[in-house]
């Protein structure tokens, strides 16, 4: 876990800031409208999405086939940000998403990536040893399912859409969305429908 | 877009970083190894243009596939790896 930023850090940030701007590279706007777009993502986006493409076979196909397109109708504005693929799971393949080399993370639709995403301990053994690491969540992939570690290096950004659970027939959007969690949208976990609820 | 989906392709064995400031997306642990085109993913402004304020042609960009046991001698069998490659850091596999 990163400590807290230190004084030195802040007043390189600062120096950093001023000098970008400085250089008409940004403005104090953009800095403040990119933050402000940011704060307001959260996984709650990519959840509904999930489960508007669990109950809608036309959301399903356009998510698939442009993520981005997809997210822009649940009124999420892509303007300016790299674009989003999703890749789809199933009964024979699981996805697993990392970025070995920095934090790259679908931020448009799941809000700031928490602090062991960014960790190096998950970076690297995420792709040395992505079976251990799923364990360690609990995450134990049946026999025969291929395990598929997504290394998001680039210009897209990638976010799972998993298998919906068992046991959920007949719900509505916003129940199913209840059942997906940041960390399912990233493949470290599955959505799980809890054995009381499911009684 | 100089390869398809299913393309046997080979990852650049090449150090840039051993040569001078450089900024390369692509990552050491596949440099060298053996993979297959799962998908082109269009064309992006070079990153390692771009990370320099020089003008940066687009690119294609891959995502490859590559066998996940292959990559550190560990990991279970059919496990898979998949990333996004620019197209000069990829060579055709000439024995495959």
């Amino acid at each position: 876990m990163a400590a807290p930023p230190g004084p030195e850090s802040i007043a390189l940030l600062e120096r950093f800031v001023a000098a970008l701007k400085a250089q008409g590279v940004v403005t104090e706007e953009e800095i403040a409208e990119q933050i402000a777009r940011t704060d307001r993502a959260s996984p709650e986006i990519g959840a509904r999405m999930v489960a508007r493409a669990w109950t809608d076979p036309a959301y399903r196909e356009l998510l698939l086939r442009d993520g981005s397109a997809a997210a822009e109708q649940m009124g999420v504005s892509m303007a300016g940000a790299p674009p989003l693929g999703v890749l789809e799971d199933t009964d024979t393949l699981h996805h697993l998403v990392v970025c070995t080399l920095c934090s790259c993370y679908p931020r448009m639709v799941l809000g700031y990536p928490p602090h062991w995403y960014k960790s190096a301990a998950y970076r690297a053994r995420a792709v040395r040893d992505p079976r251990g690491v799923l364990a360690e969540w609990g995450t134990v992939l049946p026999d025969g399912m291929e395990l598929r570690v997504v290394d998001s290096t680039a210009d897209y950004r990638w976010m799972v859409l998993p298998q919906r659970p068992a046991g959920t027939e007949g719900w509505d959007e916003t129940r199913l969305a209840s059942l997906v969690t940041r960390d399912a949208l990233v493949g470290v976990t599955l959505p799980m429908v809890a054995e009381r609820a499911a009684a | 877009m100089r390869f398809a989906a299913g393309t046997p392709v080979r990852v650049k064995r090449d150090f840039p970083e051993l040569r001078g400031p450089c900024h390369i997306r692509t990552p050491h642990y596949l440099r060298g190894l053996d993979g297959v085109v799962e998908r082109p993913l269009g064309a992006f402004p070079n990153p390692e243009d771009l990370a320099f304020a020089r003008p940066a042609p687009r690119v294609p960009l891959y995502h490859v596939r590559f066998a996940q046991p292959g990559l550190f001698n560990e990991g279970a069998a059919g496990d898979t790896l998949l990333v996004e490659i620019f197209e000069h850091w990829l060579e055709p596999r000439e024995d495959a």
